[in-house]
């Protein structure tokens, strides 16, 4: 019983209620920079913020950062490598033709 | 009576079909980048018509989810099933709510002659056409993917209220807020791309 306590209680609902507080401020930065105009460099602005947020979501919502083991730690890293290629590779096509 | 669970083994699971949906939502991404760099213009102008209020809201709404998913697995490993119950019915409501203004974002487009393959919409330039055709199909899977949660996140409901969900067994639970969760990822990505980046 005790292990099984130490596994599952260490989110509190105060860190559950901090993070989503988080993520309304991130999102109301987000929706008030659309308005300002600055030009190309909003969109890195606004994809860093959505990064942010699902980094948030991903670490306390879906419990990551309490995972043990490689799998869970590699898995993201992985799956950022793969999109990170093919959006790469496909760029050095679409921008050179 | 302990019966045997593979906790790590059911998340790992659930993990695995994650992925192939960050895959799956991955590719449109990669096609809507593409289609953008092509026509930054006529994307400026198409994003510039949809309503980014309702957007902003539809963010909202789908981010308290997540936070009420999230409380509703917290209160069931305490063993305080009525306030898990509560915050889970409390999410399908959300859920619900999300895809009504859903509806109503849509039903406003088609009205005004947006939908793919429409006369309004051909006459205009290459570039809307595409993002067009790309908010209606992203747009369209997540919501569909919305949907598909409420079953099964209302299938998990009726499972606490008989009892075969509770502070001893709650990987069903969890895996579906896993799911919810993603979905909610997914939004917090198109929410800029779509309604934000003009």
């Amino acid at each position: 019983m005790k292990d099984r306590d130490e596994r599952f209680h260490r989110v509190t609902h105060q860190t559950y209620i901090l993070v989503w507080l988080g993520l309304v401020i991130l999102t109301g930065i987000t929706v008030s920079m659309a308005g300002m105009s600055l030009g190309r460099s909003s969109i890195v602005i606004v994809l860093a913020i959505a990064a942010i947020k699902s980094g948030l979501v991903l670490s306390y919502f879906m419990h990551l950062k309490y995972e043990k083991g490689l799998f869970f730690k590699l898995m993201i890293p992985i799956v950022l490598a793969v999109l990170t290629i093919f959006i790469g590779l496909t760029f050095t096509d679409v921008a050179f033709r | 009576m302990e019966t045997h669970q593979d906790y790590t083994g059911s998340k790992i699971g659930m993990w695995l079909f994650l992925l192939s949906e960050i895959i799956l939502f991955g590719g449109l991404f990669l096609l809507y980048s593409s289609y953008r760099y092509k026509n930054p213009l006529d994307f400026h102008l198409a994003a510039w018509e949809l309503n980014r209020a309702l957007g902003t809201i539809n963010t909202m709404i789908l981010i308290t989810s997540s936070l009420f998913m999230a409380l509703s697995i917290f209160f069931i490993q305490k063993g305080d099933r009525r306030s898990s119950a509560l915050f889970l019915f409390a999410t399908i409501l959300l859920g619900i709510l999300f895809l009504g203004i859903k509806y109503v974002e849509w039903t406003a487009k088609i009205e005004h002659g947006l939908y793919p393959n429409s006369p309004r919409l051909l006459g205009r330039g290459k570039g809307e056409v595409l993002f067009y055709g790309l908010y209606y199909s992203m747009t369209g899977l997540h919501g569909l993917h919305v949907l598909v949660g409420l079953f099964v996140l209302s299938g998990m409901l009726i499972l606490m209220m008989k009892g075969k969900i509770n502070e001893n067994r709650f990987v069903p639970l969890e895996n579906s807020g896993l799911y919810w969760h993603l979905v909610d990822i997914i939004w917090i990505f198109l929410f800029p791309l779509f309604y934000l980046i003009t």
